[in-house]
C-alpha cells in the first residue's frame, strides 16, 4: 500500500480506537453513575399527605375538620397553550395576571402551574363543564384544615404553616416530609403535631421526559394521624369568646376537681382558617401591625398585677397562719391608712369602718388587706401565693406559658438593688406593685382554693396523667372563704352584686388594677390609662364545677364590667348546654 | 447491456452487501424499541415498517446502481454536478420548511432531500474531474477543486441551514484532494489558511450562527450547564450510553428511549438506543460490522483497476466514516451536536437510498475490477 494509504487506513483505525475508549470509560468505568442517572430520570417518589387527626372536645364535638379544597393548576405542556379567556371569565381573575402566572417558571421542570386555590364548588362545576375545551386543565382536591368555632379557639387550637428551613433541620422526624407539608406551628396543632401528623403515603412513579405519569411502581397509602381529645368544654369556650369579643382580655375555666382545662380564651383573635392554605403575606402583616395585638394569647402570656383578687391568697394566708380569725375586727377602715409621708388609701374614699375578714372579703377592704400584709409579713405572702402555684408555670406545659412574679425581699434586692419596705408588703397584700400572674394562674389558684386545698396540675388532653398535690389547708379556712366569695356575688354589699344570677349561683372576688396612679389617670383621660378589670370565681357555689378567671384590659372596675361579663358567660354556656340537651 | 456476466455475480463484494444489511435490521429493531407502542407517536405506519419498506427500495436501487459499468459516469460528471448544484438552489426557494430549515424537495407524492442526491453525484463528480489531472496537483487546480466542489455548495447547503452536511461535503472534498495529491507546502498553507481564517472569521461566523446552533457548541463545550436546557440531548444521550453498562439492559428493556427522554432517538440519537439495550458487548459487535464495510470499501480503492475508480471509493468510504464518527461521537459526547444521522442505522428514507447508492458505486467499482477499458 502507499503510504497516503496507510494514512487513511490508520486514521479509520484511530477513529474506531478512539469510540472503543470512550464506550469502556462510559459503559464500564461509569456505568454505575449512569444507571443512577438514568432511574433518577425515570422515577419519582410523590408524597401523599396525610389526613391530619381530629381534634374534638370534651363531649365529642370536633373543633377543626378536615375539608377538601379544590385547586386549578395547567401541565406543563399546555402552559402556552391553554385559553386563559375561558379561565380569566370562570376563575374571575384578570387575563393579564393568568398570563403571567403561565409565563412564570414553575418550581421544577415539568411541574403544573398552580393557577388558584381554593375555588367554590360553582368555579370546579364550570371549569368541569368546559374541560374539553381546556386542555392539560388540573383540578386538584386536598385536604384543608378547617375550623368551625374560628376564633373562638385559634389561640388554642393554632395554626399550620409549612415547614420551615429551621425545622427541617433540628426535627429529625420531619425528614420523611417534603418541605411544602403543612405543619402545626402553634396551640394544640403544633404541640401535638406529631400524633396528628399521621404518616405520608408515597407513590412510586414511572415519568417520562414531560414528567407525566405513565405507570404505578409501587404505592403505600398514608395513614391518617390520631385523634385527639380535649378537655375543653366547646359551649364554654365558645361562649366565653362571644363575650369577650371586640374587648382585649381572656378567660380561662378549670374543673377544680381534675385540673382539666374547660376553657382558654383570649380576644382579640384571629381567623385560623386564613392560615389552612399558608396565611397571606396581607392578613399576616394585619395581624403583626395590630395594635391590640391579636397574636398573643392573653390567658398564658399576658400578665397582669392581680389586684384585688389576690386578696384569696392573703386571707387564706392569714387564716391558715392563725394570725386571724373570721369575726376578729382587725381595721377600723377611715379610707386609708398612713405609713411614713405615704398614704395608702382604700378603694372606699368614705371607709368601711369595723371590718372583720369576712367583710373585708364581701367588700373588698383594702385596709384591712394592709393591716393582714403588715402582720404576716412578706415573707408570709410570698409562700402562700407559691404555695399556690403563683410565680411559676402552672405546668401545663402546652403554650410555654409565662411564670409571672411574687416578689419578696430577697427578689428586690438582687433585681432592683433596693430594700423592701412596708409599702411594698402593703402593695403586695391588696395584689398590686410588682405582682405579677396569668388569667390561667389565677383561675389555677380559686380551683386550688374551691376543691379544698387540692392543688390539681392542670391538663387540656383527656387522659393526660394528672398530678395532685394536697396543700393541707384547714377545711373550716376553706370553707369560710368559698362562703365569703359567694358573700361578694351574692349579699347586697358584695363588690359584684350586680352580676348576681338567678340561674346560677356563682361565687367570686372582683380586682381593678390601676394601670397608672390616680394623678395621671385624672390629667390624660385615654382608654389606655383604664383599669384592668379582673374577676375570678366559680361555680355552682355549693359543688363548684368550674372555677375561672377573666381578665378585661383597661376595662374599668372588675365588679363593674369584669363580673356581668363572667355572669354573662355562665349564664350563656348554661343556657347553651340546655338547648343541646332538649335537642338531643 | 442486461445480460449478467457470472463473473460479476462471482466478484458482486457478498461481504459488504451481508454486512450492511445486518446493520440495517439492528436499525429497524433499535427503531421498533426507541418507538414502540404505546409509547410512541401514534405514527401509521410505524416508523420501523416505514423503514423496512425504504430498506428494500434501497436495495432496489442498489442493484440498479451496480448493473451498469460505473466507468460510463465519468462522460457525465457535468452534467451531473449542474443538476446537484440547481436542486440545491431550487430547494433554497421552493423547499419545504421543517423545524426552521429548509431541506426538502416537495413532490407531491413524495419528498427529498438535494444535498442526499447531491452528496453522491458530487463524489461522483469530483473522482471524475480530479482523474484527468496530474498528481500532486498544482496550487490552482486544487484551489479551483476546493472551490467548485467544496465551497459553492457548502455556502448553498449551510444556506438551508444545514451546517453538518455542508461541513461533511466540505471536509470530504478535501480529503479527496489530499487524497488525489498536493505538494506538502501547498497543504501546509491551505491547512494554515483554514485554521487562520476560522480565527479571523470566528467573530463573523459566531455571529452567523442560529441560536440553537451556538448553543449546541456551548453544550458541547460543557454539557453540564444547564442540564436541562441546551446540554439536556448530550447529557441524556451519555446517560443513555453509560447506563447500558457491559451487557446491556436487554432489547426493549431500556428506559431512556421510550419515556422519551433522548430527543431524536430514532433518528439522530439511535446509536445510544441501542447502546443502552446492548451494552458494550452489543458495541463492540456493531462497530466491527461498520469497521468491515469502512475496511471493504477502502480495500476497493486501493483494488480499483483506475483512477476514477479508485477516487470513487475513497470518497465515498470517507463520506460514511465522517458520517459515521461524526453521529457517534455526537451521542458519546466527544464531538458538538450536529444533525446528521447514523448511516444505515437511522430513520429516514432519503438518506438510507443515497448510502445504499453511495455503497452501490464502491460495489460497482470493485466488481468491474477485472474489466477492461471497452465497454
Amino acid at each position: 500500500m502507499k503510504i497516503k494509504e496507510q494514512i487513511f487506513i490508520g486514521i479509520i483505525f484511530l477513529i474506531f480506537f478512539v469510540i472503543v475508549l470512550r464506550l469502556w470509560q462510559l459503559q464500564i468505568i461509569e456505568t454505575d453513575k449512569y444507571k443512577k442517572l438514568a432511574e433518577q430520570n425515570r422515577i419519582r417518589i410523590i408524597k401523599i399527605p396525610a389526613p391530619r387527626g381530629i381534634i374534638y372536645d370534651r363531649n365529642g364535638i370536633p373543633l377543626v375538620e378536615n375539608t377538601p379544597s379544590f385547586s386549578v393548576s395547567v401541565s406543563y405542556e399546555y402552559l402556552h397553550k391553554i385559553d386563559t379567556k375561558i379561565l380569566s371569565k370562570i376563575l374571575k381573575v384578570p387575563e393579564e395576571e393568568l398570563k403571567t402566572k403561565l409565563e412564570k417558571k414553575p418550581e421544577s421542570m415539568y411541574m403544573p402551574v398552580t393557577l388558584k386555590e381554593d375555588l367554590t364548588f360553582k368555579e370546579v362545576a364550570m371549569l368541569e363543564a368546559r374541560k374539553s375545551e381546556l386542555a392539560g386543565l388540573i383540578i386538584e382536591t386536598e385536604m384543608k384544615r378547617s375550623y368551625p368555632f374560628n376564633k373562638a379557639t385559634s389561640h388554642l387550637l393554632g395554626y399550620l404553616g409549612k415547614i420551615t428551613e429551621e425545622q427541617l433541620k433540628t426535627d429529625p422526624s420531619l425528614s420523611n416530609f417534603p418541605p411544602y407539608f403543612m405543619i402545626g406551628q402553634t396551640g394544640i396543632e403544633k404541640i401535638f403535631d406529631e400524633k396528628l401528623r399521621g404518616i405520608p403515603g408515597e407513590k412510586i412513579v414511572e415519568v417520562d421526559a414531560l414528567g407525566r405519569e405513565l405507570r404505578l411502581i409501587k404505592e403505600t397509602s398514608p395513614v391518617k394521624g390520631d385523634d385527639i381529645y380535649l378537655t375543653i368544654d366547646i359551649l364554654l369556650q365558645d361562649a366565653a369568646y362571644k363575650a369577650l369579643e371586640g374587648r382585649e382580655g381572656a378567660f380561662v375555666a378549670v374543673k377544680p376537681d381534675t385540673g382539666e382545662i374547660l376553657a382558654i380564651v383570649s380576644t382579640p383573635s384571629f381567623d385560623p382558617n386564613m392560615f389552612a392554605k399558608g396565611v397571606s403575606l396581607k392578613y399576616w402583616s394585619e395581624l403583626t401591625a395590630d395594635s391590640k395585638n391579636p397574636l398573643l394569647n392573653r390567658a398564658v402570656h399576658g400578665l397582669y398585677a392581680p389586684g384585688s383578687t389576690f386578696k384569696i391568697v392573703t386571707a387564706l394566708a392569714g387564716l391558715e397562719e392563725g394570725v386571724v380569725t373570721p369575726d376578729r375586727v382587725l381595721v377600723n377602715c377611715t379610707g386609708g391608712i398612713s405609713y411614713g409621708k405615704w398614704t395608702f388609701g382604700c378603694w372606699k374614699k368614705g371607709g368601711h369602718g369595723a371590718v372583720n375578714l369576712r367583710r373585708a372579703i364581701v367588700e373588698s377592704c383594702d385596709v384591712y388587706f394592709y393591716k393582714l400584709g403588715e402582720i404576716l409579713g412578706i415573707k408570709k405572702l410570698h409562700k402562700y401565693a407559691t404555695l399556690l402555684g403563683l410565680g411559676s408555670p402552672t405546668g401545663l406545659n402546652i403554650f410555654n406559658e409565662k411564670s409571672g412574679l411574687v416578689p419578696d425581699e430577697e427578689w428586690k434586692k438582687n433585681v432592683l438593688k433596693s430594700n423592701w419596705f412596708l409599702g411594698d408588703t402593703f402593695n403586695t397584700a391588696i395584689g398590686q406593685g410588682f405582682l405579677k400572674v396569668t388569667p390561667l394562674q389565677m383561675a389555677t389558684v380559686v380551683a386550688t382554693v374551691v376543691n379544698g386545698g387540692i392543688k390539681n396540675k392542670p391538663y387540656i388532653v383527656k387522659g393526660q396523667a394528672n398530678n395532685k398535690e394536697n396543700l393541707n389547708f384547714d377545711k373550716t379556712n376553706i370553707e369560710f372563704i368559698k362562703n365569703a366569695l359567694s358573700g361578694v356575688v351574692n349579699e347586697p354589699a358584695g363588690t359584684a352584686f350586680t352580676a348576681h344570677s338567678s340561674i346560677i349561683k356563682f361565687g367570686g372576688k372582683t380586682g381593678t388594677v390601676q394601670v397608672v396612679s390616680k394623678k395621671i389617670k385624672e390629667k390624660f383621660s385615654s382608654k389606655h390609662l383604664e383599669h384592668h378589670a379582673w374577676f375570678v370565681g366559680f361555680a355552682p357555689v355549693d359543688k363548684p364545677e368550674i372555677a375561672f378567671s377573666i381578665i378585661i384590659e383597661h376595662g374599668g372596675s372588675g365588679g363593674g364590667v369584669a363580673a356581668p361579663v363572667a355572669k354573662n358567660i355562665l349564664e350563656s354556656y348554661i343556657n347553651k348546654k340546655r338547648n343541646l340537651y332538649v335537642k338531643n | 447491456m442486461l445480460k449478467i456476466d457470472r463473473r460479476l455475480i462471482e466478484h458482486f463484494d457478498w461481504i459488504t452487501f451481508f454486512t450492511i444489511i445486518a446493520i440495517c435490521f439492528i436499525g429497524i429493531l433499535t427503531i421498533y424499541s426507541a418507538t414502540r407502542p404505546p409509547l410512541d407517536e401514534g405514527e401509521v405506519p410505524p416508523f420501523y415498517v416505514k423503514q423496512l419498506i425504504w430498506l428494500i427500495i434501497a436495495i432496489t436501487g442498489m442493484f440498479i446502481f451496480i448493473s451498469f459499468d460505473y466507468t460510463v459516469l465519468r462522460k457525465y460528471w457535468l452534467i451531473l454536478y449542474i443538476i446537484g448544484i440547481l436542486l440545491l438552489v431550487i430547494v433554497l426557494f421552493t423547499g419545504k420548511t421543517a423545524m426552521g430549515a429548509k431541506r426538502w424537495i416537495n413532490l407531491g407524492f413524495f419528498s427529498f432531500q438535494p444535498s442526499e442526491i447531491f452528496k453522491i453525484v458530487f463524489i461522483i463528480s469530483i473522482s471524475a474531474y480530479l482523474e484527468t489531472k496530474n498528481s500532486p496537483l498544482s496550487t490552482i487546480e486544487a484551489l479551483k477543486t476546493m472551490a467548485i466542489f467544496g465551497i459553492i455548495p457548502f455556502v448553498l447547503i449551510v444556506k438551508q441551514p444545514d451546517l453538518g452536511t455542508g461541513m461533511l461535503i466540505l471536509i470530504t472534498t478535501f480529503i479527496m484532494t489530499v487524497y488525489k495529491g498536493l505538494r506538502v507546502r501547498l497543504l501546509i498553507l491551505l491547512l494554515s489558511i483554514f485554521i487562520i481564517s476560522i480565527a479571523f472569521l470566528w467573530e463573523i461566523l459566531w455571529e452567523g450562527l442560529k441560536e440553537y446552533q451556538k448553543n449546541r457548541l456551548i453544550a458541547f463545550l460543557d454539557p453540564n450547564v444547564d442540564p436541562r436546557g441546551i446540554g439536556y440531548n448530550i447529557m441524556q444521550s451519555v446517560i443513555t450510553v453509560g447506563s447500558g453498562g457491559f451487557f446491556g439492559k436487554g432489547f426493549l428493556e431500556g428506559t431512556q428511549g421510550p419515556l422519551k427522554f433522548l430527543p431524536e432517538r430514532h433518528t439522530d440519537f439511535i446509536f445510544p438506543i441501542f447502546a443502552e439495550e446492548w451494552g458494550f458487548i452489543g458495541c463492540l459487535l456493531l462497530l466491527f460490522l461498520y469497521f468491515t464495510v469502512f475496511f471493504r470499501c477502502f480495500q476497493t480503492s486501493v483494488i480499483a483497476k483506475d483512477n476514477f475508480g479508485k477516487l470513487i471509493a475513497t470518497g465515498f468510504t470517507a463520506l460514511f466514516v465522517i458520517y459515521f464518527f461524526i453521529n457517534i461521537g455526537m451521542t458519546l459526547g466527544i464531538m458538538p451536536v450536529v444533525g446528521i444521522p447514523l448511516p444505515f442505522m437511522s430513520y429516514g428514507g432519503t438518506t438510507l437510498l443515497a448510502n445504499f447508492i453511495g455503497i452501490a458505486m464502491v460495489i460497482n467499482v470493485r466488481m468491474r475490477r477485472f474489466e477492461l477499458f471497452y465497454p
